[in-house]
């Protein structure tokens, strides 16, 4: 029994009973990534070394920017409409009569969303190395910072979200509008290292760009930049204190 | 030690400068099923709200058991417990889990499940909450309510939704959460539920209280307390009809005189009648109802030109 506390058990047990009967978030953040990079492995091309890529295969390349899917649909399309559905409902008002506070099931909900999000991410990483002999993180633990700050950011993302829309369907359209250009400078459709010089540079000031960027440097075995680290956490600070400012209860 | 079980003075609450509740003074005896009566748009929502503490209020002074809803909200949390008129919950969360996670919530709370059996809902445990119908929602809230053992439940339109059925058997209930010691604050618009329940009523009119009496004091107070009803065999002079005491109205219709007035009107229209050698088919005298009282001190609050 917590009364002050942000985790509340029983709070946190029913919103992994949640997610887990959601088939859609479950395939489109966990299933999916590593599916695409199945299927893109498959294609006999993208096995080859090219010299573009420094050597690298399409494939190597690829496996950053599934690890980074997870983390963009989790946070930035899901959970926001997840958060705006629970304040439209009225679920978040009639907590407010409890000893427990609100604010816990916005907790639960982040726990929830960032722990599948980093269930993906190592998903596709196995993926990637099982299948294709990819090479795991060459500097596991400045990886390991980086992706658990690109997790942060894409929560801090989700959470302005659902804080500025009114209602489920708002929220759907701005993670949607936000979704395009995240995945971009993800590096969905060029990955970061191909992008031309003045781009990357531009790319790697959005969130998702310095993340794809440090974990980038991390994979190939650099401590990654304290540019991009400090970039992440720069974006992490400040879209929280914005989510925190004009997040409504009701 | 607090002296009543909630107070409430002097509450006003206004939103974008249009005022909705406006100087509220009440307070809730322990163990007492207290009605708040009202038309649409009177402010009772909004008064609950401050005393469940989901709105701070512009003034005044609100006690629940002694302590500040806002300031003290989780202390208030632990002894009321709350009925909301518009909420949901996770549509895929299913009865059980939701009746075993707000219990989780307090620090003693009730066994959920004869709870749940009392409330009818023991076959739908396992059905998910977007699945039930509109009664059972409302049946599964009231059971939320009661959940954690509360001093206090506040109930905003306890039985909208329910059939004529299960609405009396929440009345049973709510009879016999009062009989174990639990003050029963409750929002209404329905007059017989609130005949039936209230020990006192609180009729709340643009954000005023218009009157705050028992239910027979309520109907006793109004203008036409009682109502007469008869088909004279010839016709009455109207003046002599206008000049009866204590009439509150006069209607005909169809040949049948209608007027509302008190005792004393019925002695005079008897009078009345055997001094014009009329005599009256089909008298009928019966006591106004809390509908009649209703009406009358809304719009009696409507004629003073109140303040919106």
């Amino acid at each position: 029994m917590s009364t002050s506390a942000v985790v509340d058990k029983a709070v946190l047990r029913t919103e992994v009973r949640l997610f887990r009967r959601e088939p859609g978030a479950l395939f489109w953040i966990l299933m999916f990534p590593a599916l695409l990079l199945a299927i893109l492995g498959s294609i006999p091309g993208f096995r080859h070394h090219e010299a573009d890529l420094g050597g690298l295969r399409t494939i190597d390349v690829y496996v950053p920017v599934a690890v980074l899917l997870g983390p963009i649909v989790g946070g930035i399309q899901s959970m926001p409409q997840t958060l705006t559905g629970y304040r439209e409902r009225g679920i978040l008002r009639r907590m407010s009569t409890t000893p427990v506070r609100p604010a816990t099931l916005l907790f639960a909900q982040m726990l929830v969303y960032g722990g599948a999000a980093l269930a993906s991410s190592l998903l596709a990483l196995a993926v990637g190395r099982l299948a294709f002999g990819v090479r795991l993180p060459e500097q596991p633990l400045g990886y390991a910072l980086a992706l658990a700050l690109t997790v942060l950011v894409v929560l801090a993302l989700g959470a302005v979200i659902s804080a500025v829309s009114r209602t489920t369907k708002i929220a759907g359209a701005i993670g949607s509008a936000v979704f395009f250009p995240a995945m971009f400078c993800a590096g969905v459709w060029a990955p970061v290292q191909t992008m031309p010089d003045l781009l990357a540079r531009i790319v790697g000031w959005t969130p998702l760009g310095a993340a794809a960027e440090a974990l980038n440097g991390a994979a190939a075995g650099h401590w990654p930049g304290w540019d991009h680290l400090g970039v992440l956490v720069a974006w992490t600070v400040l879209l929280t204190a914005g989510a925190a400012r004009w997040f409504r209860w009701e | 030690m607090y002296m009543s079980v909630i107070e409430v003075s002097d509450l006003r609450k206004s939103y974008g400068g249009r005022t909705v509740v406006d100087g509220v003074s009440f307070a809730v005896e322990e163990g007492e099923i207290f009605g708040i009566l009202g038309p649409n748009g009177a402010g009772k929502t909004t008064t609950v709200e401050c005393v469940e503490g989901l709105r701070v209020p512009d003034g005044g002074r609100v006690r629940v058991t002694g302590l500040d809803p806002v300031a003290d909200h989780d202390a208030v949390s632990r002894v009321l417990g709350a009925q909301l008129q518009q909420s949901e919950l996770q549509p895929k969360l299913t009865v059980r889990e939701a009746l075993e996670m707000y219990a989780a919530f307090y620090p003693r709370p009730a066994d959920w499940r004869p709870l749940a059996e009392r409330l009818g809902l023991t076959d739908r445990l396992d059905a998910r909450f977007g699945k039930l119908s509109g009664g059972q929602k409302q049946r599964l809230f009231i059971a939320l309510a009661l959940i954690g053992n509360p001093r206090v439940v506040v109930l905003d339109e306890l039985t909208t939704g329910l059939d004529p059925r299960a609405r009396r058997d929440t009345w049973q209930l709510i009879e016999d959460v009062r009989a174990s010691g639990v003050t029963v604050l409750l929002v209404t618009h329905f007059m017989e539920e609130a005949q039936r329940l209230c020990d006192r009523i609180a009729v709340i009119d643009k954000g005023r209280i218009a009157a705050l009496d028992t239910p027979a004091g309520l109907i006793h107070r109004s203008a036409g307390a009682t109502v007469i009803s008869f088909t004279p065999s010839a016709p009455l002079p109207e003046d002599a009809l206008n000049a009866l005491p204590a009439l509150a109205s006069v209607d005909h219709k169809e040949g049948r005189v209608t007027l509302a007035g008190t005792d004393e009107t019925v002695n005079a229209v008897i009078t009345l009648l055997a001094r014009s050698h009329v005599t009256a088919h089909q008298l009928r005298v019966t006591d106004a109802t809390l509908d009649d009282a209703f009406l009358d001190l809304t719009e009696r609050t409507e004629a003073e030109g109140r303040p919106a």
